[in-house]
């Protein structure tokens, strides 16, 4: 598909209005996860807004696309796009991490939209295989989605979910991977190497596709691909920056778990305006 | 005499012809769980998932997020242990329709020896909000149970053996309720699973001595049901827990849970594994090495009965 330069404008505006947001939230709440939030918001804004098949009027709908956070960590930035589709209002953000709020500090199923719960990593790509299976088995046409952390592949399991995905040919279903090359103690490269991304997941039988993960169109194209894929699941690797959009939070390993101070927060929206 | 397993897959085959939402995983274990049964007639209905326990938990929740009636099937050992927070926080928390049928539980494994011997399970299930547990007795009320288990749209594990067992309980199994099998007023016998065998063995034991011993089948441990040790506290002079299992968490550990919460004088003695790891031996020879023979719970019964004295 082709893209116009207004509607490119119009997603990076959108993306904008949706770290504002993260990043307000998460200063009000006072604790949780700015920097892997914002490096996946262009990925996941762009499918919201653009990619995502569900009804307005219906948002349980069966034949929905579903969108599932491996890295639950993430989540403010769910939770302000499940807002903005219109599963809850949004004045229900500012109650993130609050006792008996409806957003936890983790996506979890009391949340209008959360698929199902997620926090302990390495086991969302095997849900997503799960949801691709039923997805099959029912004739059903919706995608998976499913947000993976760079750290996050560490964890064995997702090798289990990648070799099954593979193995039983779903391409109903993308895998993103954010990659902003920090976990929380520092660099990936420098805890645990998970180089080279691209061709072990080409090994495991993989459609490989590798983007910026901050340009939009890029985005949009590696989207519309995984929809011409067949008979294998797609992961975009897409390269991010950790704390994308607001220069002091970009790659600093601190903002992983940190959130921003009252006056970092007026000059974060005074970068993002 | 009949295998457990046998009955839950033939259990699982009438299933899948009703129901055509059942779904069957299994790593690598059909042929011991019987779910190769279901394989064989509904194959695109079947995921053999590999030697990989984690990925096939979460996979049954994606699934069961979905709207299907998920069994997961594979070693006692590799259900409760390998998988757990894969248990915990993708399927209980999110109170997903997730049946897990684990076979292969306890030391009467045998000569495969302790890693496959699973003793810690029921305590790894239980103490999971939302998680329903199941120990059959025999193979009647293995079928009960995994019927029953297909209506309750929650997550459930069922625990079975791997040697065949007698058909012992002639009465309806529902969930959270346990049966009296063998009425008697001096002493009650609380069992779960192989053990209530023992248990009715130890109470004809008793009985040549003039002690009558209550037999109960507590096949739920999980709901447990309060009032019929509430009862056994009232009407007779002690309990005996009997566990193919750790004292530590299981059948005794969740009766002594709810004693503890009233008043009484009244003991409970938990016949089961004290701490130890199994080892490998003959179902037979390591029941008696590991103190789960119906003499072994004879004996604590005339203990208790002595202390009332």
């Amino acid at each position: 598909m082709n893209y116009s330069e207004k509607e490119i404008k119009d997603l990076e505006n959108k993306a904008k209005d949706v770290r504002r947001l993260i990043v307000q939230i998460l200063a009000r709440a006072g604790s949780g996860h700015p920097g892997g939030s914002l490096s996946a918001t262009d990925l996941i804004s762009v499918l919201f807004f653009k990619k995502l098949n569900y009804h307005l009027n219906e948002l349980r709908w069966k034949g929905r696309d579903r969108v599932h956070f491996s890295k639950g960590h993430a989540c403010p930035l769910l939770f302000v796009l499940l807002s903005k589709i219109g599963h809850f209002p949004e004045k229900e953000l500012w109650n993130l991490r609050r006792l008996n709020s409806i957003l936890q500090g983790h996506p979890d199923k009391r949340t209008p939209g959360v698929e199902i719960s997620s926090g302990s990593l390495g086991q969302g790509l095997s849900v997503a295989v799960g949801m691709a299976l039923a997805g099959r088995l029912d004739k059903m046409n919706y995608s998976i989605y499913c947000l993976l952390g760079d750290g996050e592949v560490q964890e064995g399991e997702i090798w289990e979910a990648a070799m099954s995905a593979a193995f039983f040919k779903l391409d109903n279903l993308c895998a993103i991977l954010d990659y902003n090359k920090f976990q929380i103690d520092g660099r990936v490269e420098e805890i645990m190497n998970i180089e080279p991304l691209v061709q072990k997941w080409q090994a495991f039988g993989w459609n490989v596709l590798e983007i910026d993960g901050h340009n939009i169109k890029e985005i949009l194209k590696a989207y519309d691909n995984f929809k011409t894929a067949k008979e294998k699941p797609t992961i975009i690797i897409a390269h991010t920056i950790k704390g994308k959009g607001v220069s002091f939070m970009e790659n600093v390993v601190d903002f992983h778990g940190r959130t921003p101070t009252e006056e970092e927060t007026e000059k974060a929206m005074k970068e993002l305006r | 005499m009949q295998y457990q397993r046998n009955v839950y897959g033939k259990a699982l085959v009438e299933l899948g012809r009703e129901n055509k939402d059942i779904i069957v995983l299994d790593a690598d274990l059909s042929s011991s769980t019987r779910t190769a049964f279901f394989a064989k007639e509904f194959p695109e209905r079947f995921f053999n998932m590999g030697i990989a326990e984690q990925n096939m938990m979460a996979v049954a929740a994606g699934l069961a997020s979905c709207g299907k009636v998920v069994f997961v099937s594979t070693f006692a050992l590799f259900a409760a242990g390998r998988a757990w927070d894969q248990v915990r926080n993708t399927i209980c928390h999110n109170n997903l329709n997730v049946k897990i049928v684990a076979t292969h539980s306890g030391i009467s494994v045998g000569p495969d020896g302790a890693s496959h011997q699973a003793l810690e399970d029921i305590a790894l299930m239980r103490v999971i909000p939302k998680m329903s547990l199941i120990v059959p007795a025999d193979a009647p009320q293995t079928k009960q149970a995994i019927l029953a288990a297909a209506k309750h749209p929650c997550p459930v594990y069922i625990r079975l053996g791997r040697p065949k067992v007698e058909d012992l309980d002639k009465q309806d199994f529902r969930i959270g309720k346990a049966n009296i099998i063998k009425e008697g007023r001096d002493i009650s016998i609380i069992a779960c699973g192989i053990m209530v065998k023992q248990a009715l063995d130890a109470a004809n034991i008793l009985s040549k001595e003039g002690i009558a011993a209550r037999v109960v089948n507590m096949s739920t441990i999980k709901p447990i049901d309060k009032e019929i040790i509430f009862d056994c506290l009232k009407q007779t002079k002690g309990i005996i827990t009997a566990e193919e299992h750790s004292i530590i968490g299981g059948l005794g550990g969740a009766v002594s849970e709810i004693v503890s919460e009233i008043p009484t004088k009244k003991v409970v003695r938990k016949i089961g594994t004290r701490d130890r790891f199994g080892q490998s031996g003959e179902p037979q020879e390591l029941m008696k090495e590991y103190g789960l023979t119906a003499q072994d719970i004879a004996d604590a019964g005339r203990e208790i009965l002595m202390k009332n004295v």
